[in-house]
């Protein structure tokens, strides 16, 4: 039988399954082999809250949904071209975000009555009209699976285990991607059990086989190669961006790096990848509490570390006073917070922005800090980098934020070299002559850095209030002013050195368009497609917070309407409220956890450009 | 050059800063920071390699008065921020000055896991039994039913020892002295700096101001004698004013006996083990309170064991040894990558 080959610009899957499938993996090979021949694409995990919750239950659906294409790919995509489903449960939990005539893929196997009734279907879908309008490929993959390892020599319990690689296989076939990047990775995977690298390697094969020769496919699909930039690449998330950023800034300045930290979703990768490098002098510190996680790290910061903290908004919350006191002594140390929904635990598995206010503001006093946001899964890196870079030069403590969305996410990264980056300068003090402890250069109001074990600078710091220069306690009124605008000073003048806010689309006109931080990809995307059929209309996206960027009051008036988006109630647009009162704000925001979608971003500009 | 310039050896004075030291007068706290200028000549590092971190309360205060390099830090926390410190450079010598409130209220959570891993630092608690610095409220040692400002009916709390709670955390090192006791603070000062590990050094001081004599039954003249057993590893646990009282192991025991009565002879008194890794007798002597028994003081426990910040970077050194990169940019372009 020959089947016919269609040509399609871009595509959205979703491969779900129980926690135990091995969805993510699935996901994830998927991505690999997508980006190895040369799509951009961009990838969305959704894990269930439970690590283990009951089998076959809606609230155990693991998710990874990818969008891929032969332009450019910004998101991980709305509504589904195909779903894979494991089981009934993720069949249920993906019903409403399948397109209109989308596939779905099924293990028919895993639909059985007591299957139905785990997933809390009243009926059975897959007969009571449920599915019509959809193209269901019903696939015996449990089954099939058993049968295509049956020669090998490894544990029964491993014998249904590849199902998923089965499934990996029927999707490539579908979007004619090769099986050798898969086949490589399981050899390397299973370097010390050959036999099971061999299992899941048929499995695959198998899966593959099994679409080519099944009438319920008649065709499969092309998608051409995106027009990236010429480069070598590779996939990253953000959350793996971000160690290496961090790593990148220490060998840039060669100073080790110290993480103390403490486990918290979805900020633990970055401890997880850090704790690798001991090789690199990266000393990974796990820490009894989020507190003695900074504290630590504040210890190191004085005694001369690249010092880092890593959490998410619970933890952010425990990091205050000690984040005041970093601030206080004036001692360099990036803190990244990579945001999940909140308030209290939250969603903890589940993407927000509602960290930004506390941030910028939450800690007692006058206590401004440096705060930036990271906007892609790739520009992790960057900013990660960005962070050490700004502490270091400007002696103060900087919350990076990312959040779940992106810190989770992975898209193709043309690789940077650490020669590409830009040079740090460190402000160290190495001779008593002319030194003192809270003596500032002019430009930037940053004092040195005096560690211990330099000899005649033994100096004492503290979070009392200090005298201007000498650093010494100090209870003077006006002293204690002085250096509480000698410190917002010092945060201001960082916009002196951080790039200016860019615009796309127009320049001038009737609507901007303003997103902050991890929302880049799905704005840009809406816009994307905005601009297709308005013209009036520009986008502006802020990765630094606080300060803002200099020219932030210029690019706003040329504009008459400034709509900010954001995951939360509305912080940004409190906080350009409150420094750039005089523009019309309007505000657009979603709190469900869950990124936005194309649709409903298009749906709310075009209310502004009727 | 003909003359090698020989490091002077430092004294008392250049310990000492230019700042108004600011505790009550009469407060115990000024003999310890006097002991410990006395004590810093003696371990042998430069000034410049010595690090002071304190919590919050009067004896946090400290750092500011010692000429090394100093870091008051906030309420509880200074065990994580050693921590910090040591890791970073493990060549400085890191001492902790804490109160009872800053090390077993607010930072207990701290106290008991720098204990566990045996970070290498000497924590100092000045422990007064009672918060200072905001004015006289009880403390996690302050004694059952003691009347304060937040406690005017009494405490109903029951205190904690500090060298109890130490020890179950894992203490190598606890030692135990008092305030008007300058030479035996001398000397169990220069005794945690040689001991590799968590070095806990309790002081028994006093707030002349909100917890007056709370220890005098143990430190005045007429008690004195009596009331302490000074632990020495390797002699007899002998104290009295005659230096004629003992203490025996009777069954599961510690018990006071005098010497040449009832036929006990020195034989019978046990000899000080510090170095014992089993911590039960160890456990036994702090756990003596008065009346009954002599409160004991000096090296209670002194054991050899691995610290944490030896242990991180023999794992450096040997992870340096089979490096998959060396570099980041090694790191990057390591596995799947395509060319475009
Ligand atoms: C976060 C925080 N909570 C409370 C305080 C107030 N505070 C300062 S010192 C102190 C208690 C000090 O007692 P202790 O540690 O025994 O030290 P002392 O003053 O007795 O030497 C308290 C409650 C503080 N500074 N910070
Ligand atoms: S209040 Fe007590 S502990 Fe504090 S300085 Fe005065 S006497 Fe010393
Ligand atoms: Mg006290």
């Amino acid at each position: 039988m020959t089947k016919n080959i269609e040509e399609l610009e871009e595509v959205v899957i979703k491969f779900a399954g129980d926690s135990g499938d091995g969805m993510q993996l699935t996901g994830s090979q998927f991505s690999n082999t997508t980006a190895f021949i040369g799509n951009d694409l961009s990838t969305f995990p959704d894990f269930p809250a439970e690590i283990r919750a009951p089998q076959g239950t809606v609230a155990g659906v693991s998710g990874f949904k990818i969008q891929f294409g032969s332009t450019s790919v910004f998101s991980p995509g709305d509504e589904a071209d195909v779903l894979v489903a494991m089981n009934p449960a993720a069949l249920k939990a993906n019903l409403t975000s399948i397109k209109d005539g989308g596939t779905i893929i099924i293990d028919s196997d895993s639909f059985k009555i007591k299957d139905f009734e785990k997933a809390q279907f009243t009926s059975n879908p897959l007969e009571d009209g449920t599915l019509d309008g959809y193209n269901l490929i019903q696939a015996p993959i449990t089954n099939l699976t058993k049968e295509s390892v049956a020669q090998f020599d490894i544990e029964n319990k491993s014998r249904t285990r590849s199902k998923n690689m089965f499934a990996l296989g029927i999707v490539y076939w579908l979007f004619n991607r090769p099986l050798d990047i898969t086949e490589n990775f399981l050899d390397a995977k299973f370097s010390k059990n050959p036999e099971l690298a061999k299992a899941n390697k048929a499995a695959l094969k198998a899966g593959y086989n099994f679409a080519i020769t099944v009438e319920l496919l008649p065709s499969n699909y092309t998608i051409k190669p995106a027009a990236l930039p010429k480069g070598k690449y590779r996939s990253i998330t953000g959350n793996i961006a971000t160690a290496w950023g961090l790593l990148a800034a220490a060998e840039a300045t060669k100073l080790k790096l110290f993480l103390g930290t403490y486990p918290i979703t979805p900020a633990s990768d970055i401890l997880h990848e850090l704790s690798k490098y001991k090789n690199f002098d990266v000393i990974s510190f796990q820490a009894e509490d989020e507190i003695a996680g900074i504290c630590s790290a504040i210890g190191a910061s004085f005694a001369g570390n690249l010092a880092v903290t890593s959490t998410s908004g619970p933890g952010l919350a425990l990091k205050g006073e000690a984040i005041g006191l970093a601030m206080m002594t004036e001692l360099p140390i990036v803190i990244i917070d990579v945001q999940r929904g909140g308030p209290s635990t939250g969603l903890p598995t589940k993407t927000e922005q509602s960290d930004l206010m506390q941030a910028v503001y939450g800690r007692n006093g006058e206590s401004p800090v440096i705060v930036i946001a990271a906007s892609t899964p790739s520009n992790c890196f960057d900013f990660a980098y960005q962070a050490a870079k700004l502490a270091l030069e400007h002696m103060t403590p900087v919350i990076l934020l990312t959040d779940g969305f992106i810190a989770n996410g992975a898209e193709p990264w043309r690789i940077k070299k650490l020669a590409d980056m830009p040079s740090i300068t460190l402000n160290m003090a190495t001779k008593k002559e002319g030194w003192s402890p809270y003596l500032r250069d002019e430009k930037k109001l940053a004092r040195q850095w005096a560690i211990p074990g330099t000899k005649e600078l033994e100096h004492r710091i503290g979070g009392l209030e200090k005298q201007d220069i000498s650093g010494n306690v100090s209870y003077e009124p006006e002293n204690h002013e002085k250096m509480v605008t000698l410190r917002a000073d010092k945060v201001k003048r960082v916009a002196n050195f951080i790039p200016e806010l860019s615009v796309q689309g127009v320049s001038e006109g009737d609507l901007l368009i303003v997103g902050w931080g991890g929302t880049y990809g799905s704005i840009l995307t809406a816009f994307s497609e905005l601009i297709k059929e308005y013209k009036n209309v520009g986008f502006a996206h802020f990765n630094y917070i606080n300060p803002l960027p200099k020219n932030t009051n210029k690019v706003f008036s040329k504009y008459k309407t400034i709509l900010v988006c954001e995951l939360n109630s509305g912080q940004f647009i409190r906080l350009l409220k409150g420094e750039l009162s005089q523009f019309n704000y309007q505000q657009y925001n979603k709190v469900q956890g869950l990124p936005f979608s194309k649709k409903e971003l298009i749906n709310e500009f075009t209310k502004y450009l009727k | 050059m003909e003359h090698l310039v020989k490091d002077q050896q430092l004294t008392f004075k250049d310990f000492s800063t230019d700042q108004d030291v600011r505790w009550c007068p009469g407060c115990g706290d000024y003999a310890i920071l006097s002991a410990m200028q006395k004590a810093l000549p003696q371990i042998g590092k430069e000034k410049k390699d010595i690090v002071f971190i304190s919590g919050i309360g009067c004896s946090s205060r400290f750092p500011y008065y010692v000429e090394t390099y100093g870091f008051h830090s906030i309420h509880g926390r200074a065990p994580a921020i050693a921590t910090g410190v040591k890791l970073a450079n493990p060549d400085l010598s890191v001492w902790q000055i804490t109160g009872d409130g800053d090390a077993l209220a607010i930072g207990g959570n701290h106290f008991v896991h720098v204990l566990r891993r045996n970070v290498d630092i000497n924590m100092i608690l000045f422990n007064n039994e009672i918060y200072g610095l905001t004015k006289g409220q009880f403390s996690p040692t302050s004694k059952t039913g003691i009347q304060t400002k937040s406690s005017p009916h009494g405490t109903v709390d029951k205190a904690f020892n500090p060298g109890k709670l130490a020890i179950g955390a894992g203490a190598t090192f606890f030692a135990r002295v008092v305030d008007v006791d300058p030479k035996k603070m001398v000397d169990v000062f220069v005794e945690a700096e040689k001991h590799r590990g968590t070095s806990l050094v309790e002081i028994l001081q006093n707030c002349v101001i909100f917890n007056d004599k709370v220890f005098s039954a143990i430190t005045d003249k007429e008690g004195k004698f009596d009331n302490q057993l000074w632990l020495e590893h390797g002699k007899p646990m002998i104290f009295g004013k005659e230096n004629n009282k003992g203490i025996r192991l009777n069954g599961l025991k510690l018990e006071v006996v005098t010497i040449g009565e009832n036929g006990i002879t020195e034989n019978d008194i046990l000899i000080h083990d510090a170095h014992c890794e089993d911590e039960t007798l160890h456990n036994m002597l702090v756990n003596m309170v008065l009346p009954e028994m002599p409160v004991a003081f000096g090296v209670i426990r002194s054991v050899k064991a691995s610290t944490f910040n030896d242990k991180l970077w023999e794992q450096i050194s040997h992870e340096k040894t089979k490096a998959k990169f060396s570099s980041i940019d090694e790191v990057v372009n390591s596995g799947v990558t395509w060319e475009i």
